[in-house]
């Protein structure tokens, strides 16, 4: 491994092969939530929200607030387990709404006014770019360079046992949790009013707009959606990796999440989800394969390359709207 | 339309009740075994039991940086500090900057004629940021010495710079063993090199830890990549596995999954605290048992406090020594910084003293300064100063040390 620069162990790969795929499904559903928001938010408005990170940190750093002041800290906390889950509920609902708020301010200082005068796509892209500098900047202002001190949530308990490789708790935690949550959002939008506002939107804004369908609220409920989901994620993120919390923390993810949603075929919601746990497969598959961690961005990076290359449509198609009219 | 309407708002209600049972389910289970297991770190049967040392020798006669107290100089003669004042290790940084502040301050009270300013520098720890600073630093003509730079990456980035104009400096704490193959006749180095600390620790961690399995991560720094060379050379058949990790890393789960299936004793991390303390905490939450060994870059007390009861299976190996247990010194820097000296304080405190005396024998040049260092030959109040022509130390201890309730305590002499 020392003298060529690149290598393939794949007795290695072999040996941590499940480990590698719990641990991959566990970061991939994180992906997959984070993913939502830059799917719906393209269906609608044709736009990719590289602001969307940022979106995501907010909802860290609500859910560390929350449970910094609560008393959780680097060690494991002594709290009854029901006390436990309700401190977690609510740093759930505060990193939620941090999320939320973000994304809906977002959209009403960065891109509404774009909108408003009829401004290129370019200027958008530029102007998303733009919006997630600031508010990383804005963040290192106020927070400085230093993460934020881990929070550890519980200490994770082994459940079960496949081939050798134990899963714990936090990763079923993690992957159910996270399931779930995109399946009623994907449930939402198939079946709600609102739901169908949006698929409208996406499918045919002005036509959508004939049809009495308001489209301005659509594209705000579009984005708090985005941004509960990515404060959802938040939760799921701090509760894997305690101490990830800092102002430039959610921009790798974040890119990593846009790649899960070009995977799965951007502006498609199931797309999202499988995109995510298959680009958290890949990552981990690939880094363990190529004998260290300096790999793990660099083949989530490649994938996104090849699938711009071989199938830009992605893996499911990219339309929101046309799939389940 | 309306039946559709309360049907799904049902089916979303048993979404989010099931969402919240599942989460309780789960955390039950998790919280039950937290409480009876306590941190999941506490001592396991095979622990070796280490006593910690409570005071060390040091050299009697010692050059202090008060001297005789009748010293004569120019005024605008200035120290500098050139180092990590902020970053993800700055700690490091900070302990050493207040060591070099506490023997200027004692030399200056005592030297009415005498008076040495003190400037920093931030590099932030950073290769890459480094050379501006020290640009900076060596273009101002009143800086006739320098402390650092603490690291090795940013110590290799920068060596050239002090080369080209003569400017003596004394890193109290950048450890890698090339750092004086480079050629430089103004690099002196404060303390023993990593290839003293490699085998050192390689022998701590199988003969004193009894692992007979070690596993070996690096960081990405000149520093981790030297020592873990150094140390793999020491371990031979009880290295088990190894891996590299990244500056800046966050999650380790792929490499704390390797490490459990391989099942080590111990791991020894070579890198900083910025990084092995998340390491050392995502391995104990994954249920490691063994021991976790970092080195002097991973050896404060921030990584106790940013890796919580998980750094309890944690020892450090360090070619520094105890300053806590130099009770002139941990009295004078408690009174003057309201803080237990930390690691490389003692370091920063004796190099600055090396470079104070020699201002006070008139040596207010950098030529004669450097010159003055290069034939030093004194004791320091932790250890004998004595350069050979490529500016290591002669025999340098290897200290260790270990976590004790929340606390890192020396014990005693490793290596040499």
């Amino acid at each position: 491994m020392d003298d060529s620069w690149i290598s393939f162990d794949i007795p290695s790969l072999m040996q941590n092969f499940w480990s590698a795929t719990f641990d991959g499904l566990t970061f991939g559903a994180i992906y997959g939530l984070v993913a939502l928001g830059y799917t719906l938010v393209y269906g609608v408005l044709n736009l990719i929200n590289f602001a969307h990170s940022e979106v995501f940190i907010i909802g860290c750093y609500g859910v560390v607030f929350t449970l910094t002041s609560l008393g959780f800290g680097p060690n494991v906390p002594t709290l009854g387990p029901l006390a436990i889950i309700g401190d977690l509920l609510l740093a759930l609902i505060v990193g939620m709404i941090a999320s939320a708020v973000t994304a809906l301010a977002l959209e009403r200082v960065a891109y509404r006014p774009l909108r408003k005068r009829n401004a290129p796509r370019l200027a958008f892209l530029i102007t998303a770019i733009g919006a997630s500098f600031a508010i990383q900047y804005g963040i290192f202002l106020v927070r400085g360079a230093s993460p934020e001190p881990a929070v550890t949530m519980f200490q994770p308990t082994p459940i079960f046992d496949v081939f050798g490789t134990i899963v714990d708790s936090q990763q079923i935690i993690i992957v159910i949790a996270a399931i779930i949550l995109m399946v009623a959002t994907d449930q939402f939008i198939r079946r709600s009013r609102t739901g169908r506002g949006i698929r409208a939107v996406a499918q045919d804004p002005d036509t959508a707009t004939l049809m009495g369908v308001d489209r301005e609220r659509i594209i705000m409920t579009t984005f708090v959606i985005g941004g509960l989901l990515a404060g959802a994620g938040a939760l799921f993120y701090v509760m894997k990796v305690p101490s990830g919390v800092f102002y430039a923390g959610g921009f790798v993810l974040g890119i990593k999440a846009f790649a899960a949603a070009v995977l799965g075929g951007i502006g498609n919601v199931r797309g999202a989800l499988l995109g995510g746990l298959l680009l958290g497969l890949i990552g981990n598959y690939g880094q363990i394969l190529l004998g260290n961690s300096q790999w793990t961005d660099v083949v989530a990076f490649v994938v996104l390359v090849l699938v711009l290359l071989l199938k830009p449509t992605g893996i499911l198609g990219t339309s929101m709207g046309r799939a389940r009219a | 339309m309306e039946g559709r309407n309360i049907n799904m708002q049902f089916n979303r209600t048993m979404v989010s009740l099931a969402v919240v049972a599942v989460l309780g389910l789960a955390v039950t289970g998790c919280a039950n075994q937290a409480s009876t297991g306590g941190s999941g770190t506490s001592a396991t049967g095979s622990k070796v039991n280490l006593p910690a040392v409570t005071s060390i020798s040091t050299p009697a006669d010692a050059v202090l940086p008060a001297g005789d107290g009748k010293a004569k100089c120019a005024s605008g003669l200035t120290l500098a500090y050139i180092g990590a004042e902020t970053g993800a290790n700055a700690q490091l940084g900070i302990n050493i900057f207040n060591g070099v502040q506490l023997a200027i301050d004692q030399h200056n009270k005592a030297n009415a004629g005498c008076q040495v300013g003190f400037k920093k520098f931030d590099t932030e720890g950073d290769p890459t940021k480094a050379t501006g600073p020290v640009t900076q630093a060596v273009n101002e003509a009143d800086i006739v010495g320098v402390v650092g730079l603490p690291f090795s990456g940013e110590s290799k980035a920068t060596g050239n710079i002090f080369e080209d104009k003569g400017l003596v400096h004394i890193t109290p704490s950048a450890t890698n063993p090339t750092l004086t193959q480079n050629g430089w006749t103004t690099f002196f180095r404060g303390l023993g090199n990593d290839s003293v600390q490699g085998p050192a620790a390689a022998k701590f961690a199988v003969d004193t830890l009894k692992s007979k399995k070690v596993y070996l991560v690096q960081d990405d720094s000149d520093y981790g990549i030297g020592l873990a060379d150094a140390t793999k050379a020491g371990l031979g058949n009880d290295l088990v596995g190894s891996d590299k990790v990244i500056t800046g890393q966050k999650d380790f789960s792929a490499v704390v999954s390797k490490i459990m299936n391989a099942k080590p004793d111990a791991v020894y991390y070579a890198g900083y605290y910025a990084e092995g303390a998340p390491f050392d905490q995502q391995l104990v939450a994954k249920g490691f048992k063994g021991a976790f060994i970092g080195p002097d870059g991973a050896k404060d007390d921030q990584f106790i406090k940013q890796a919580g009861n998980a750094s309890s299976n944690a020892y450090f190996t360090c070619p520094c020594i105890p300053g806590e247990l130099i009770p002139s010194f941990e009295t004078a820097y408690k009174s003057a910084f309201n803080l237990e000296p930390g690691t490389y304080s003692i370091e920063g405190y004796d190099v600055a003293t090396v470079l104070l005396s020699g201002i006070d024998k008139g040596k207010t040049t950098r030529p004669a300064l450097l010159g003055y260092v290069k034939s030093y030959d004194a004791d320091g109040l932790s250890k004998h100063y004595k350069w050979d022509s490529k500016g290591e130390l002669a025999t340098p201890a290897v200290y260790g040390y270990k976590v004790d309730n929340g606390k890192i305590v020396p014990i005693g002499v490793i290596g040499k």
